[in-house]
C-alpha cells in the first residue's frame, strides 16, 4: 500500500514538471511581445533591450525554464507579476480559497443530490421518476455553464432580486456561482450513477442477495451502490478537472476574485508569470485530487486494495494469469 | 525488400497467398458490415437517440445552407431598429446593431460546426498518427510517447485550450488547433490500444511475411481496421468540441465578432442582460439544443455499441 502510494506520489513530479514545460513553451511561442506592451507607445532601443533584460527575456528557453522550475521548487517563487509587480505567489494565495471553495461546495452539493437521484433512476427504470430525473439530467448536462450563469444571474439577480449578480457580500453571493458550475455536475453524476447502477442490478450477485431475503434497503445500498461506485468516483474526478478550468468562466461572470479572473486579466495583459502560476496551481490541485481518487479506489474495492498491497511478485503472477485469460 | 520477394517468388507463388489474404479480409469485411448494421438496427430502436440525431441533422442542414435559409444576412446593421422584441420579421428580434438575431445564430452554427470539424481533424491526425505508431512499434518509443500523452492529460482540456488560444490568437484556425491540441491525447491512447488489438491478426502477420514495409502495413492494413470504433468516438466528442469553442469565444479568445459565433454572441450580449433578454437567452438555446441532440444521440450509440444488452 504505501509502495503503491509512493509510486503514485512520485509520478506527480514529472507530470508536473512536464505541465510547466507545456505552459512555458506556449507562453513563448506566443506572438505577442511583453517588453513592448509594458512600455508602452514610444521607447528607444536601449530602454527595450534594458527592459528585456530585467524581465529575463534575453535568456534562451531553457535556461529560463530551469530557473524558474528552481524558484518554485527551492522557494515557492513563481515570479513577479508584469502589471501589478507583486510576486505572483501572493495573488496565487489571496486568490485561491474563493475558487477552491466554489469547486468543493459545487461537489458537495451534486454527491449529495446527484447519487440519490442516480440510484433512484436506476432502481425504478422505466418509471416517471426515472423518466423525469433521465429528460432534467440530460437538459442540464446539455447546458453550457456560462449560459445557465447568465440565466440563474437573469432570474434570480435581475428580475427577482434575491442573490447579488456579483462581487462577494456574505453566503448569498456563493449561491449562484456554485449552482452555475454545480447543476450540469449534479446532472453527470446523476447520469452516471443511473447507468453504472444499472450494469450492477442485472449481476448475478444482487440476485443472490435478494434470494437469501435480505431487505431491498441492504440489497440496494450495500450491494448494490458499494459497486456502482468505482466509475463514480472516476466522474468525480474528472468533473473537479473541468470544474477548476471552468472557474475562469463563472468567476468572470459573477466576478468573483478568485483564479479564475486573475487568469483572464493576466491573458489581457499578457502578464505571462501570472498565467504560468494560474495554469500551474490548477494543474497540481487537479493532480492531487486524481491521486486521491486513486486511493478511494482501494477503500471502495478490496480486489484494488490487495493488489496495492500485493508484492512485486504476486502482482506480476497475476497480471501473467490476466495475460492468459485476455489471449 | 518487397521488391526482392516479388521477384525471386513466381507470380504463381504470390497469388495464393494474396488470394488468401483477400478472402480474409473480405470475411472481414462481411463480419464487420453485418456488426455495424446490427449496431444500426438496435441505434433505430431507441426513439430518443433518433430524436437527437435529427436534431443533430437539421443542425448541420442549417449550418449547410445557411445562406439560403436565413431571412436576413448576418451583418446587415439596421441601427434604426436596434434591439427589437421578437416580431414577425425578425423571430427572435435583433441586436445591438440591429442585426437580425436569428440569421445570426444559423450562421454561428456554421461557425462552430466548422472550427469543430477542423479541430477534430486535427486531433484525428495529430493523436491517431502518435497512436499508430506507438501501438505498432511499442517498446520505448510507445512509452516516451504516451508519458508524454499523460503529462498533457494532466492539464485540463478547456484550461490548455485557453492557454493555446491565448497564444496564438483569435480565429477559425487557431481555435481549432486550440481545442485540438487538447483533444490529441485521447485519440492517441485509443489508436493505440486499436492497434495493438489487431497486430497480432493473421492478415497483419501475412502482410509482413510478404514483406511489407511498417508503414505500408499501418496504412493499408492497420489503419482501415480502426475505422469504426474512431467514427463512434468522433461522433461522442463533436458536442464536447463545440462546447469548448463556444466557451473560448465567450471569454474572449475563439472566434471574434463580427464574426457570428454563439459564445462570442453571448458575451457581446452580456451588457445588455438587464434590459433586452432575448439577446442571451437564443444564442445559448441554440447551444443547448446542439449538446442535448448530441447527448440523446451518443447515449444510444453507447447503448446500441454494449455487447450486454444484444437479446
Amino acid at each position: 500500500m504505501l509502495k503503491f502510494v509512493g509510486r503514485r506520489v512520485l509520478w506527480l513530479i514529472p507530470v508536473m514538471l512536464g505541465a510547466i514545460f507545456i505552459v512555458f513553451a506556449i507562453n513563448a511561442i506566443d506572438p505577442g511581445d511583453p517588453v513592448s506592451a509594458l512600455l508602452g507607445g514610444s521607447y528607444t532601443q536601449e530602454q527595450y533591450d534594458d527592459k528585456k533584460i530585467e524581465l529575463g527575456l534575453d535568456k534562451p528557453f531553457i535556461v529560463r525554464y530551469a530557473g524558474y522550475v528552481k524558484d518554485i521548487v527551492t522557494d515557492g517563487d513563481f515570479g513577479t507579476s508584469y502589471t501589478t509587480k507583486r510576486p505572483v505567489s501572493t495573488e496565487l494565495v489571496e486568490r485561491f480559497g474563493v475558487t477552491f471553495k466554489v469547486a468543493v461546495i459545487s461537489i458537495l452539493i451534486a454527491i449529495v443530490l446527484g447519487l440519490p437521484f442516480g440510484i433512484i433512476s436506476a432502481v425504478k427504470q422505466y418509471s416517471i421518476a426515472d423518466n423525469a430525473v433521465t429528460i432534467i439530467s440530460l437538459v442540464f448536462a446539455s447546458m453550457p455553464g456560462f449560459w445557465l450563469a447568465l440565466m440563474l444571474m437573469l432570474a434570480f439577480a435581475l428580475n427577482i432580486k434575491i442573490f447579488p449578480a456579483s462581487g462577494i457580500e456574505g453566503w448569498k453571493s456563493w449561491v449562484l456561482p456554485c449552482l452555475a458550475s454545480g447543476l450540469s455536475f449534479i446532472a453527470t453524476i446523476t447520469r452516471m450513477t443511473r447507468s453504472s447502477m444499472l450494469d450492477v442490478v442485472r449481476q448475478d450477485y444482487i440476485r443472490t442477495a435478494r434470494a437469501k431475503g435480505l431487505d431491498e434497503r441492504t440489497v440496494i445500498v450495500k450491494h448494490g451502490v458499494r459497486n456502482a461506485l468505482i466509475p463514480i468516483i472516476t466522474t468525480i474526478g474528472f468533473q473537479f478537472g473541468i470544474l477548476v478550468s471552468g472557474s475562469v468562466i463563472v468567476e468572470t461572470i459573477f466576478s468573483l476574485p478568485g483564479l479564475g479572473t486573475l487568469m483572464m486579466t493576466a491573458i489581457n495583459n499578457r502578464d505571462y508569470p501570472v498565467i504560468e502560476g494560474c495554469v500551474i496551481i490548477m494543474a497540481a490541485l487537479i493532480c492531487v485530487i486524481n491521486l486521491l481518487v486513486d486511493l478511494v479506489y482501494g477503500f471502495v474495492d478490496p480486489q484494488i486494495m490487495e493488489q496495492m498491497k500485493g508484492s512485486k511478485k504476486a502482482r506480476r503472477a497475476r497480471h501473467k494469469t490476466m495475460g492468459a485469460h485476455a489471449l | 525488400m518487397s521488391g526482392d520477394i516479388k521477384t525471386s517468388d513466381s507470380p504463381a507463388g504470390d497469388e495464393p497467398k494474396r488470394g488468401m489474404m483477400e478472402t480474409e479480409r473480405r470475411i472481414d469485411d462481411t463480419r464487420r458490415r453485418s456488426q455495424m448494421l446490427s449496431i444500426w438496427k438496435r441505434l433505430c430502436r431507441n426513439k430518443l437517440s433518433i430524436i437527437g440525431m435529427i436534431i443533430f441533422l437539421i443542425l448541420v442542414l442549417a449550418a449547410i445552407f445557411a445562406k439560403q435559409i436565413a431571412p436576413y444576412d448576418y451583418s446587415a446593421q439596421d441601427l434604426t431598429n436596434a434591439l427589437a422584441m421578437p416580431s414577425a420579421e425578425h423571430w427572435m428580434g435583433t441586436d445591438d446593431f440591429g442585426r437580425d438575431i436569428l440569421s445570426r445564430v444559423i450562421y454561428g452554427g456554421r461557425i462552430s460546426l466548422l472550427v469543430a470539424l477542423l479541430g477534430i481533424i486535427i486531433s484525428l491526425v495529430a493523436g491517431g498518427l502518435i497512436g499508430v505508431i506507438s501501438g505498432y512499434y511499442s517498446g520505448t518509443l510507445d512509452g516516451i510517447l504516451m508519458r508524454i500523452m499523460d503529462v498533457i492529460m494532466a492539464i485540463p482540456g478547456f484550461l490548455l485550450a485557453v492557454c493555446v488560444s491565448a497564444a496564438l490568437g483569435s480565429g477559425v484556425l487557431n481555435t481549432a488547433i486550440a481545442i485540438a491540441i487538447a483533444g490529441i491525447p485521447g485519440y492517441a491512447r485509443l489508436m493505440r490500444a486499436l492497434v495493438m488489438s489487431i497486430r497480432g491478426n493473421e492478415y497483419v502477420e501475412a502482410a509482413r511475411v510478404c514483406g511489407q514495409s511498417g508503414f505500408r502495413i499501418m496504412i493499408r492494413e492497420i489503419v482501415p481496421n480502426t475505422l469504426s470504433p474512431i467514427i463512434v468516438d468522433t461522433t461522442l466528442r463533436i458536442g464536447a468540441y463545440i462546447l469548448m469553442i463556444s466557451s473560448l469565444s465567450f471569454i474572449g479568445l475563439g472566434v471574434q465578432p463580427p464574426e457570428a459565433e454563439w459564445g462570442s454572441m453571448l458575451s457581446a450580449g452580456r451588457q445588455y442582460i438587464r434590459s433586452f433578454w432575448p439577446i442571451v437567452t437564443f444564442p445559448g438555446l441554440a447551444i443547448m439544443a446542439t449538446l442535448f441532440g448530441l447527448n440523446l444521440f451518443g447515449d444510444g450509440l453507447r447503448d446500441a455499441l454494449d455487447p450486454r444488452l444484444k437479446k
